[in-house]
C-alpha cells in the first residue's frame, strides 16, 4: 500500500550505522500529514548530508509552503551515508522521507533542491535506492515526476537524462502551480499517461522539461542549436521571481533539529537579489531585482522564530546583508527587542565598503562576538576591478584595523584565485594584505594575539554570468597559485603566524567547472562516475578525482570533446551555450559586453544607486527593484516570563 | 589579567532543580550531545529564567549525569539547571516538556535541597531491560547463567583511545532473564565504572560465554539510575531532595 512507513524495517538498521539520528525526523516543528488526505504528495530532498540538508532555508520554505496547502503534503529526505545506503540495499529498504518514513518511489513529485552541482551523484545513487529509473525516459506514470531547483537548474543540461522537469528561479508559487495540474491530471485519470502530464508542466511559466528539447551538435563539438520538440511548449523558458517577500514570511516555524547542523541558528531572509554586479557571482545576476523585506517583515519573522524554535541566534541572510536599506535601524532595534536575553544576531560576509564599526557592535550587544568576515574576493585592486568588486587597499586595511581597535581578534578574509586575467602577481598581493592588516592591527589595538585568517578557493565561471565566456583555470594553475601565497605568507614569522590559510585545492573547482557549463553530454560521465562508486562529491573523503577524470575521459572522447574542452577552454560571442534556451531575464548581449568590460577593467555601477544599465532583467520578467527605506521601525515585544 | 567584559556580572543562581526525563521511541537515536542541544533549546522555549556563567560566551548552568549511549532508550536520565530566579518545579517540569520533542519527555522535576550533596554522588548503579528479537528465553537464560558463573569477561570496545579489551562481567551486579517465544528479555544491573560498561558490551560478553548471538540488534532501555544498595536494588536519586522536600513542608504546616 502507498505511503506506508518504511520505519520497522528501517530501525534494526539504524543501531548499526553512524549518527542514526539524522535518519529518525521528529524535528521540532516538522509535520506529518496523512497520506490519504490530500490529492498531492511531494518528497522534497536536499541531496547532501542531513547536517548539510537540514538548516536549507529553501527545502524548507517550500516543506512549509506546500504543508499548508489542504490537497498537498510535503516530506523530506536527504542523502544517506554509505553505511546506511549498503543495509537498505542488503535489506530492500528503499530511499525514505525523515518525516514519515515513506518510500520516496510512492511520491507524485520528487523535487530536488541543488544548491551546488557537487550533488549530481547524490541524485542518482537516492533514485536508485528509490527503486526510480535513474533516466527520465524509462519511468512511467507510476513514477515520481523528479524535478530539479535551486541555483543550479539554471544550467540542468548534465542532469537532463535523469529529470523530468526543472524550475527556474523563486520556489514559493511555482510549487503550487505543479501542484494544481498534477491534482488536475491524476483527478482525470492521468490522460495521456506521463507524456501530458510533462507536457501539461511544460506550460508552467518557469518549468522546463528537457525531454521536449531537441540538442544537435557543430563539427567543433559545440551546440549547433536546441530547438524544441512539441510546439506547445516555449521556445525559451523563463524564470519565475517572487515579488513582496513580505507576502512570503517563510519559513514561519523553522525545523530544529536534535543532530547536529551546519548552521546552528535560525534564518531569516532579509532581501533577495544582489545588483552589486560582481561578475563571478551567479547567484546575484539570477536572482535580480533586489526585492526587500521591509523592517516590520523582518522582526514579525525574527520574533516568530525565535518563539518556534528557542535559538540563540539569528542569521539575517541575503547575498549582502550590510546593503539592506534599514540594516543600522533593523540590527539596532532587534538588539533592543531581545536586551538581555542573550539572543546574538549575525550577517553572512559583509563588504569591506558596508562595513561600520556600529552596525558591527549593534549585531554582537546580546549575543556572543564572534569573528568578523569580508569578502574582498580578489586580491589585487585591479583584479578587483575585473570582477567589478572594487575596493582600494586602504579602505579594506583600514576597515579591519577598525574592527580590531574595536575588540575583534578574528577577521577572516574571502578570496579566490583562477579569475580570469589572474597572474601569479594578483594572488601574491593577498599575502602583503594580509601583513598590512596584521601589522596595523597590532598597532591600533596595542595586541599581539590578533588573527586573520585568509580562506581561499578556486574560482569556477558559472553559466548566466558575464564570466561564463572564461576559460576556467586548471587544477595546476590553482594549486601553483595556492603554494606560492601560502610560502609568502609564512616568509615573515612575526606575521606569518598570526595569518591562517585556508584553501581547497584545484580539483574538486574543475570538476564543479565540468558540471556547471556542462550539456547533456556530461551526463554520461555522471552515470559513470556514480556506478563506480562516487557519492558526496562535495566532502573531500568521498571525493575522487581520479574517477572523474577516467569517466570523463571515457565517456566524451567519443564524442570528440573533453575535459578541458568543458572547463579550461574559452568561449567565443557566436557559440550556442548549452543554458540559451533558458532565460535568467539577463540579456546575453548585456552580458558579453560585462565580460569585455571586464576584460578592460572597467567597472559597473549598483543601479539601486545610479541608473538602469540594461541588464534585461526588470522588462523581461515585469519586475522591479523593491528597496526601502520603508520609514516605520519595532515597537518593543512584551516579553511573557521575563 | 584575563579580560573581563563590560557590565554587570550575570544574576547569580538563586534556585537548582533537579530533573528526571527519558528518551523514548526513535528519539533513543540521539546522543548526548544531540539530547543537550535540544534541552538547551526547549529551556529558552520554555522561558524557563536561566542562570548564566560569566564570561564572553554565557552558558546556562546546566550539569548532566551519566547519559545513555546513542541507541538506547532511558527512562531514567537526570539533570540539574540552576535558575536566576525562583520558580514552581512541577511548572518548569510542564513547560520543559511541552517544549520539547515528543519522545524527549519530563517525568519529575523536584528542587535541589541544600547541604544534599551533588547529584552524580547519588548514582553509581544502572538498570536495563534489554530486549533481544530473535532470541528464545531459554537459550538467554543459559547464556546468563554461564556470565554470572564467570568472574571476568573480556569483551573488545572501542574508546576515544582505539578499540581496549574491558571487563563486561565484573560491574554486573545482578542479572535476571524473562521475555516470550521470539524475543526474550534480559533485566540487568550495571554498576558505573570507566570505562563504562553498557548494555551492548554485555550481550557481547553472552556471545564470548554462550556464543548467544541475537539475529538483530538488541534494544535497551534505561530503566533506573541512583546508588546500589545493600538488597540489591538502585535507589531513587531524587528521593533525598523530595524528602528534605517534604519535611520543610512538615515544618511549614506545624508553624
Amino acid at each position: 500500500m502507498s505511503g506506508q512507513s518504511l520505519y520497522p524495517r528501517l530501525e534494526p538498521l539504524l543501531a548499526q550505522v553512524q549518527k542514526p539520528i539524522q535518519y529518525v525526523g521528529g524535528e521540532l516543528n516538522a509535520q506529518v500529514k496523512a497520506w490519504d488526505d490530500v490529492a498531492v504528495h511531494w518528497a522534497l530532498m536536499y541531496p547532501d548530508a542531513y547536517e548539510v540538508g537540514l538548516p536549507n532555508q529553501g527545502l524548507m520554505i517550500l516543506y512549509e509552503v506546500l504543508n499548508e496547502r489542504p490537497d498537498a503534503l510535503a516530506e523530506r529526505t536527504y542523502a544517506v551515508w554509505p553505511d546506511l545506503a549498503a543495509l537498505m540495499r542488503e535489506h530492500g529498504v528503499g530511499q525514505f522521507t525523515v518525516d514519515a518514513h515513506r518510500a520516496v518511489r510512492d511520491f507524485d513529485v520528487l523535487g530536488v533542491s541543488f544548491a551546488t552541482e557537487l550533488g549530481y551523484t547524490n541524485l542518482l545513487e537516492a533514485l536508485d535506492l528509490a527503486g526510480v529509473p535513474l533516466h527520465a525516459a524509462d519511468r512511467d506514470e507510476t513514477h515520481p515526476v523528479v524535478v530539479a531547483g535551486g541555483h543550479a537548474a539554471f544550467n540542468p543540461e548534465p542532469i537532463a537524462d535523469f529529470v523530468d522537469c526543472a524550475v527556474l528561479g523563486d520556489g514559493e508559487q511555482v510549487v503550487g502551480d505543479v501542484t494544481d495540474v498534477v491534482a488536475a491530471w491524476k483527478e482525470q485519470g492521468r490522460p495521456g499517461g506521463r507524456v501530458e502530464l510533462l507536457a501539461r508542466l511544460a506550460r508552467v511559466d518557469g518549468v522546463y522539461v528537457p525531454r521536449f528539447y531537441a540538442v544537435s551538435y557543430g563539427p567543433g563539438g559545440a551546440i549547433a542549436a536546441v530547438t524544441r520538440t512539441r510546439d506547445d511548449v516555449p521556445a525559451r523558458v523563463g524564470k519565475r521571481t517572487v515579488m513582496d517577500l513580505d507576502e512570503w514570511p517563510y519559513p514561519k516555524t523553522p525545523l530544529v533539529p536534535l543532530a547536529e547542523s551546519v548552521h546552528e541558528r535560525m534564518s531569516v531572509e532579509i532581501f533577495r537579489g544582489c545588483t552589486r554586479g560582481c561578475r563571478f557571482c551567479q547567484a546575484g545576476m539570477i536572482t535580480r531585482p533586489v526585492r526587500e523585506r521591509t523592517i516590520t517583515g523582518i522582526g514579525s519573522m525574527v520574533d516568530q522564530g525565535l518563539r518556534a524554535t528557542g535559538y540563540e541566534e539569528v542569521g539575517l541572510l541575503s547575498l549582502s546583508s550590510a546593503d539592506h536599506s534599514e540594516i543600522g535601524q533593523v540590527a539596532k532595534e532587534l538588539a533592543d527587542r531581545y536586551e538581555g536575553t542573550n539572543t546574538g544576531l549575525s550577517l553572512p560576509s559583509t563588504r569591506v565598503d558596508a562595513f561600520n564599526v556600529t552596525l558591527a557592535n549593534e549585531l554582537s550587544r546580546n549575543g556572543r562576538r564572534s569573528g568578523l568576515t569580508f569578502a574582498p574576493e580578489g586580491g589585487s585592486e585591479r583584479i578587483r576591478r575585473v570582477i567589478n568588486k572594487t575596493v582600494s587597499k586602504e579602505d579594506l586595511v583600514r576597515t579591519v584595523t577598525t574592527a580590531y581597535a574595536n575588540g575583534w581578534t578574528q577577521v577572516k578574509l574571502y578570496f579566490m584565485c583562477g579569475l580570469p586575467t589572474e597572474t601569479d602577481e594578483d594572488v601574491l598581493e593577498i599575502a602583503e594584505l594580509a601583513v598590512e592588516v596584521i601589522r596595523a592591527g597590532r598597532e591600533a589595538s596595542g595586541r599581539k594575539d590578533i588573527r586573520c585568517t585568509v580562506s581561499i578557493g578556486g574560482f569556477v565561471p558559472k553559466p548566466h554570468t558575464p564570466f561564463q565566456w572564461a576559460g576556467q583555470a586548471s587544477a595546476e594553475t590553482i594549486d601553483h597559485r595556492l603554494r606560492v601565497l601560502r610560502q609568502a605568507i609564512n616568509a615573515d614569522r612575526r606575521t606569518g603566524r598570526s595569518i591562517g590559510l585556508r584553501y581547497h585545492d584545484g580539483q574538486p573547482g574543475v570538476v564543479e567547472g565540468l558540471l556547471s557549463r556542462g550539456d547533456r553530454r556530461v551526463g554520461r560521465v555522471i552515470e559513470r562516475v556514480w556506478r563506480e562508486g562516487g557519492r558526496f562529491d562535495g566532502w573531500s573523503e568521498h571525493f575522487s578525482y581520479e574517477r572523474w577524470t577516467a569517466a570523463a575521459a571515457a565517456e566524451l572522447a567519443p564524442l570528440g570533446v573533453d575535459l578541458d574542452w568543458f572547463t579550461t577552454r574559452e568561449r567565443t560571442q557566436d557559440e550556442v551555450l548549452p543554458w540559451d534556451h533558458l532565460d535568467s531575464g539577463l540579456d546575453k548581449e548585456w552580458l558579453w559586453d560585462d565580460w569585455q568590460d571586464a576584460l578592460s577593467e572597467e567597472e559597473v555601477a549598483d543601479c539601486r544607486w545610479t541608473p538602469c544599465y540594461d541588464c534585461g532583467v526588470c522588462p523581461t520578467n515585469g519586475t522591479e527593484i523593491q528597496i526601502g527605506p520603508t520609514g516605520r521601525s519595532l515597537l518593543p515585544l512584551t516579553v511573557v516570563g521575563r | 589579567m584575563a579580560r573581563q567584559p563590560d557590565g554587570p556580572p550575570p544574576p547569580p543562581t538563586v534556585q537548582k532543580l533537579r530533573l528526571r526525563y527519558a528518551k523514548r521511541g526513535p528519539l533513543r537515536f540521539a546522543s548526548h550531545r544531540d539530547l543537550a542541544r535540544a534541552l538547551e533549546r526547549a529551556l529558552r522555549r520554555a522561558q524557563v529564567p536561566m542562570a548564566f556563567s560569566a564570561g564572553f560566551s554565557p552558558h546556562p548552568k546546566i550539569s548532566y549525569v551519566g547519559a545513555a549511549p546513542t541507541g538506547a532508550a532511558s527512562e531514567a536520565e537526570y539533570l540539574e539547571i540552576g535558575l536566576a530566579r525562583r520558580c514552581d518545579p512541577e511548572q518548569v517540569r510542564a513547560a520543559l516538556d511541552a517544549s520539547l520533542p515528543a519522545g524527549v519527555d519530563v517525568l519529575e522535576c523536584v528542587e535541589a535541597a541544600e547541604g544534599g550533596g551533588s547529584l552524580a554522588d547519588r548514582i553509581d548503579a544502572a538498570r536495563w531491560r534489554v530486549e533481544l528479537p530473535g532470541v528464545e528465553p531459554a537459550e538467554l537464560a543459559a547464556a546468563v547463567e554461564e556470565l554470572l558463573a564467570r568472574d571476568a569477561v573480556l569483551v573488545a570496545k572501542r574508546t576515544k583511545n582505539g578499540v581496549r579489551d574491558v571487563d563486561a562481567r565484573g560491574p554486573v551486579a545482578s542479572a535476571s532473564t524473562g521475555g516470550e517465544a521470539g524475543c526474550a528479555i534480559l533485566h540487568v544491573v550495571v554498576r558505573q565504572v570507566t570505562p563504562a560498561v553498557r548494555p551492548d558490551d554485555v550481550v557481547a560478553a553472552l556471545a564470548a560465554v554462550a556464543d548467544l548471538r541475537p539475529p538483530s540488534p538488541p534494544r535497551a532501555v534505561r530503566e533506573a539510575q541512583g546508588r546500589l544498595d545493600g538488597s540489591g536494588t538502585v535507589a531513587d536519586p531524587l528521593g533525598p531532595d523530595r524528602e528534605a522536600r517534604a519535611r520543610c513542608q512538615g515544618e511549614h504546616a506545624a508553624v
